[in-house]
């Protein structure tokens, strides 16, 4: 395997249990107990209604394409052109990340096209969550 | 705040703009800093606030051997200027200064002196955005942009409009970098940047600064320049993550400091002469007209596309050129507002003849923050 250069995330006590599930090929959301409100990224309280009360749950890590760009600009550990892609999970909360097992084109892109969630080993510690289209 | 109670009485860009190789960051806030002082025939001596981003007040205080009572040192990225103003409006009504002075200086191009932290891999943008390889604004800020388009069905075309017609407003200003037309094809022929925008629809790097001298409505009648008073202020913040944006066709943070703003002001949207909205990309006046309420949502393109935001048009808009071709520093927040105060003042290069308020609005980071400011040329 060709060394990981990109940049890689540093968990913190909060969101640990996220990288944790992402090490497992699990992508981890949080739900609120007193609201049910669906939240990302990780923090130990609902941020829409400020209660302590939340709970961790394996989301189904399927999703749309909400928008994108193409970077025709390569940091260390990127290919140009890549996309960067916002995805609306189906649980609510949208999330950052690339689309792999495409063409990284406008051509193979439609806004709104299903997508599904696969993970990137990056080190022996951490995994990070991708999205490529469903079926691909 | 209380309409009118706070005056702009000096202001001042740096000597130079654009490529500034024989000066640091701190000195560019200096230089401007000084000319803004002259400007309204103050020194050091008469300063007692500081309010500055890019560096610490108490580095510009102490550089510029300035004893404050009041600092600032907001800095929620190029809007920071605007809540600046904000700030020291609401502390010279209270009493906690008199004359206050907000600096911006960026060697944005020459990259003099200049200290840009990069948040750690263990802050929330460094685990849930850096991973996935965006390149700094080019690549972040654009990125409601394609949602935009299939929501509001919005062209390319359209985007680049908003570049075409900001090169018309600097052509008619000597500073401005770039001076010679364009046309859409030209932009939809300059390179790619991060899709779906290209290199004439990203801001300038430029070097470059701006000074602002505040005080008292009362006081400002004994200066020798003409007051532009504050009539109304407003401020907000979003996200540090543009991925975790409330909606991608529309500005939160937008919407809540432009609303405070006008509603402080007590102005509605046809007593607007002149309006500024930070254009780092070429999105941003769409989004800002949308938002600020000038347009309903998904008719700004339409109303750039129709002129009225270019020479001669009913709403004259980024008369400067704008980041896309005057200058854009990193933080252009402080360059919208000289311009309106420039436009208040009456001795803009692209002057809206009989213009008496004009509208300037900032973005920080990518849509993280937001500051409005109205102002007038009519005395209270």
């Amino acid at each position: 395997m060709t060394e990981y250069t990109r940049p890689l995330p540093q968990p913190t006590p909060e969101t640990q249990h996220y990288w944790d599930g992402a090490k497992a090929g699990e992508l981890r959301l949080q739900r609120c107990g007193d609201c049910s409100h669906v939240y990302f990224p990780a923090r130990p309280f609902c941020p829409a209604c400020s209660s302590r009360d939340v709970n961790w749950f394996t989301a189904s890590g399927k999703g749309t394409l909400f928008s994108y760009v193409i970077n025709h600009r390569a940091p260390k550990g990127f290919e140009a052109p890549y996309i960067i892609a916002v995805v609306q999970l189906e649980e609510g909360p949208r999330m950052m990340s690339n689309l792999v097992d495409c063409p990284q084109t406008p051509e193979a892109l439609e806004i709104d096209m299903p997508l599904e969630v696969t993970f990137v080993t990056a080190t022996d510690d951490i995994a990070i969550p991708q999205f490529r289209p469903m079926g691909a | 705040m209380k309409q009118k109670s706070v005056a702009v009485v000096g202001a001042a860009e740096t000597t130079g703009l654009g490529k500034i190789p024989d000066m640091s960051n701190i000195q560019l806030h200096a230089d401007c800093a000084l000319n803004a002082m002259a400007d309204c025939g103050l020194t050091a001596k008469d300063i007692d606030g500081v309010a500055c981003a890019g560096q610490t007040p108490v580095e510009i205080a102490h550089y510029l051997g300035i004893t404050p009572t009041w600092v600032d040192g907001t800095a929620v990225g190029g809007c920071s200027f605007m809540l600046h103003v904000r700030h020291a409006a609401a502390a010279i009504n209270e009493g906690l200064c008199k004359t206050v002075l907000i600096t911006h200086g960026e060697s944005g191009r020459s990259q003099i002196g200049r200290a840009r932290p990069v948040p750690p891999p263990s802050s929330l943008i460094g685990q849930f955005e850096f991973p996935y390889g965006p390149m700094g604004p080019p690549t972040m800020f654009p990125m409601p942009v394609m949602r935009y388009m299939k929501d509001m069905g919005a062209t390319h075309e359209d985007f680049a409009t908003v570049a075409v017609i900001q090169r018309e407003w600097a052509a008619k200003n000597p500073r401005a970098t770039f001076h010679d037309p364009i046309t859409v094809e030209d932009v939809l022929d300059s390179r790619m940047i991060a899709y779906p925008f290209r290199l004439l629809q990203c801001c300038l790097v430029s070097d470059g600064g701006g000074a602002l001298i505040l005080t008292s409505a009362e006081r400002a009648k004994d200066f020798p320049t003409k007051p532009v008073y504050i009539l109304g202020t407003g401020e907000s913040v979003e996200t540090p993550m543009v991925s975790q944006m409330e909606s991608f066709t529309s500005s939160r943070a937008f919407r809540t400091a432009s609303k405070k703003a006008f509603g402080e002001a007590g102005i509605t949207h046809s007593d607007v002469d002149h309006l500024m909205i930070y254009d780092a990309f070429a999105h941003l006046p769409v989004f800002g007209l949308e938002d600020l309420g000038f347009c309903e949502p998904g008719e700004a393109a339409g109303f750039i596309r129709a002129r009225h935001t270019a020479p001669g048009g009913k709403l004259p808009m980024n008369t400067n050129g704008g980041g896309l071709s005057y200058c854009h520093t990193g933080m252009y927040g402080m360059f919208a507002l000289q311009e309106s105060v420039r436009q208040m003042r009456g001795t803009a290069p692209a002057q809206v003849d009989g213009a008496k308020l004009s509208v300037c609005h900032g973005v920080g980071g990518m849509f993280a923050a937001s500051g409005t400011i109205v102002f007038s040329n009519e005395a209270p």
